[in-house]
């Protein structure tokens, strides 16, 4: 079993990285700082760190105009707030106006699973993704964030970065070499592509092990830049493995087996099987738990790769 | 307070109505626009850019000049006639607005057209965006310039935004407006343009802000209420909410939509219409006259 380290800590950790090499970082919270943990930044740089209250559309705006005046303003809220009650602020300033704002969703899908689907964020990846000049990353462990995070203060223009709020399996050592808009070929294999971001990489990689002990060879590819999409590399996979399964914390339709079904169905058509959450809101209950019960459980992904190499042209 | 000689206050007024001209001009050539509140905002924005804001527009991405915020975006043709006139861009161009391939969008857009500071038009964000840019002009600590506005003024930058009355109805303003005070950002100045009419009626009806002044003191700012269409009350206001530091202020406005047009002023209809040919004989006759007023 893999160490288990917060995502929250280790992002408080890589802002305060960040912050130190870059003085033109600011950053912002809608006051949960010691949610998000943003707050580890506000220790260490306060002149730096804005709180602009329970005000999410003023948070997106203020953050606008920082970044209008040369700041790269890190702006900080549950995901779902960002992707819903700010966002005409995201389309206008953001997207169409250019903005070079970084939205940090925390929260985001499942992860705040206590306090129930008033706070799930499962929705936020098809709403950003629709929006033009939008950049979408979802790192898959606390080692994808800190090499993710500081590439996205340097990604010219908005990039909206999806963060889980809990305790996850680390995957990844140094050697570990994340570039927004490139697909990592994470395991070999030639009869399956099972793709993924964020937690669920772990996942897929388990049901790799698992489908390997029967005999099928499933690639895992981590898709941590949703948009812009590495079509390069999903066309590859598709050339190589003719069967793909996308799995994702979030809902079914328009995510990244949305991204990934759009971008093969012109190109190279092959059976998509998406695994996430079928068009509905969860419940309260335990993290891990509610993802199994939810249709993100390590077998659900091994069955699903069957069924898609079945569903392979004779 | 500065003393403004009357040559001066007659030439910014005589500006100001000819612009009016001009944007009548643009929207019956377009057959689209919005007249009301672009007829309401002719002094402010005259004063602003003929003699207030330090701006060059040469170098509009000039980091140390001040930012002019025109919030309620759907009024723009006043704002790009102003421009124009100004030196922004040509003032032929004007007669593209609204049409494929020109800067002048419907709504003002930054990207497109340099000297514009913010995407407007979905009401509300200026006072939000202007508390962003004037809290990093405040990190910044910009000196005092040399290169000054027409009125002297060599201050270090500020932040002006232009608000309708109707665009106060969105809590957005009100989220930015304790940012501001927070912040003590003395350096934001919001203009209210007071014209007391909106797209469906008169404010009064549609939703009420009064009592005005009394809701902004109470949100901790400074507060200022003007003729919106006296040049030197404007200018004068200005010169004051400069000297306002601990606090953002703002001049309320008090104007007429679709003013100097008769059966334009506070006709709400008058929001989001462009004129036929007999009402634009009539609007620019009267205009004109207006106009050889402030020219004698």
């Amino acid at each position: 079993m893999a160490e288990l380290v917060s995502m929250r800590i280790a992002y408080g950790q890589a802002l305060v990285e960040l912050g130190k090499v870059n003085p033109d970082v600011v950053v912002l919270s809608a006051d949960v700082s010691n949610s998000d943990h943003s707050f580890m930044f506000e220790d260490v740089f306060p002149d730096r760190f804005f709180n602009v209250g329970i005000a999410e559309q003023s948070l997106v705006d203020v953050a606008v105009g920082l970044a209008y005046s040369g700041k790269i303003p890190f702006a900080n809220t549950f995901a779902f707030l960002f992707a819903t009650r700010a966002l005409e602020m995201v389309r206008t300033h953001i997207c169409y106006g250019q903005a070079n704002v970084k939205l940090m969703g925390a929260y985001a899908g499942l992860s705040d699973s206590f306090d129930g689907p008033t706070h799930h964020s499962i929705t936020d990846i098809a709403i950003m993704r629709s929006l033009p000049n939008m950049t979408i990353v979802v790192p898959g462990d606390p080692v994808g964030l800190a090499k993710l995070l500081p590439q996205a203060a340097e990604w010219p223009g908005p990039v909206f970065f999806r963060l889980n709020r809990n305790e996850v399996p680390v995957l990844f050592d140094e050697s570990y070499d994340p570039k927004i808009g490139q697909a990592i070929t994470l395991r070999p294999g030639g009869d399956v592509t099972l793709i993924c971001a964020g937690l669920m990489v772990s996942r897929c990689l388990d049901a790799a092990e698992v489908l390997a002990g029967e005999g099928i060879n499933a690639r895992v590819l981590e898709v941590h830049t949703v948009k812009p999409l590495d079509v390069d590399a999903l066309l590859q996979a598709a050339r190589e493995t003719g069967a793909f399964v996308t799995v994702e914390e979030h809902s079914i339709i328009g995510g990244l087996g949305g991204a990934v079904a759009e971008a093969v169905t012109g190109a190279y058509p092959v059976p998509v099987k998406r695994l996430g959450i079928v068009d509905k809101f969860a419940e309260t209950g335990p993290y891990f738990e509610m993802l199994d019960r939810y249709g993100m459980s390590v077998d659900d992904i091994a069955t699903a790769a069957r069924q898609a190499i079945a569903a392979k042209k004779g | 307070m500065h003393y403004h000689p009357e040559e001066l206050v007659r030439d910014l007024s005589a500006r100001a109505q000819s612009f009016r001209i001009q944007v009548l001009d643009m929207v019956y050539n377009a057959q689209t626009g919005h007249l009301g509140g672009a007829l309401s905002i002719a002094e402010v924005l005259t004063c602003l850019y003929f003699h207030h804001l330090r701006i060059d527009p040469a170098r509009p991405d000039w980091p140390e000049r001040d930012r002019l915020l025109f919030s309620k975006g759907h009024a723009c043709a006043m704002l790009y006639t102003v421009m124009a006139h100004r030196g922004f861009f040509p003032v032929e161009e004007l007669s593209t607005f609204r049409q494929l391939d020109s800067r002048l969008q419907g709504h003002p857009d930054p990207v497109k057209l340099p000297g514009i500071e913010v995407c407007a038009g979905p009401l509300g964000h200026g006072i939000a965006v202007g508390a962003g840019m004037a809290l990093a002009q405040k990190m910044a600590q910009t000196k005092p310039s040399s290169f000054s506005a027409p009125s002297g003024r060599a201050s270090p930058a500020r932040v002006y935004t232009i608000l309708g009355d109707g665009e106060i109805n969105a809590g957005v303003i009100w989220e930015g407006a304790m940012t501001a005070a927070k912040y003590r950002l003395g350096n934001l100045t919001a203009i209210l343009d007071y014209n007391g009419t909106q797209q469906t009626g008169a404010t009064a009806d549609v939703m009420s802000t009064e009592p005005i002044a009394d809701k902004w003191l109470s949100f901790g700012w400074h507060v200022q209420e003007i003729h919106g269409h006296n040049v030197a009350e404007i200018l004068n206001a200005l010169d004051r909410a400069d000297e306002v530091h601990a606090r953002p202020s703002i001049i309320i406005a008090r104007t007429t939509k679709g003013k100097g047009v008769s059966f334009m002023e506070y006709d709400h209809n008058w929001h989001g219409m462009a004129p036929n040919q007999a009402q634009y004989r009539q609007a620019l006759a009267e205009l004109q006259e207006e106009l050889a007023k402030w020219q004698n």
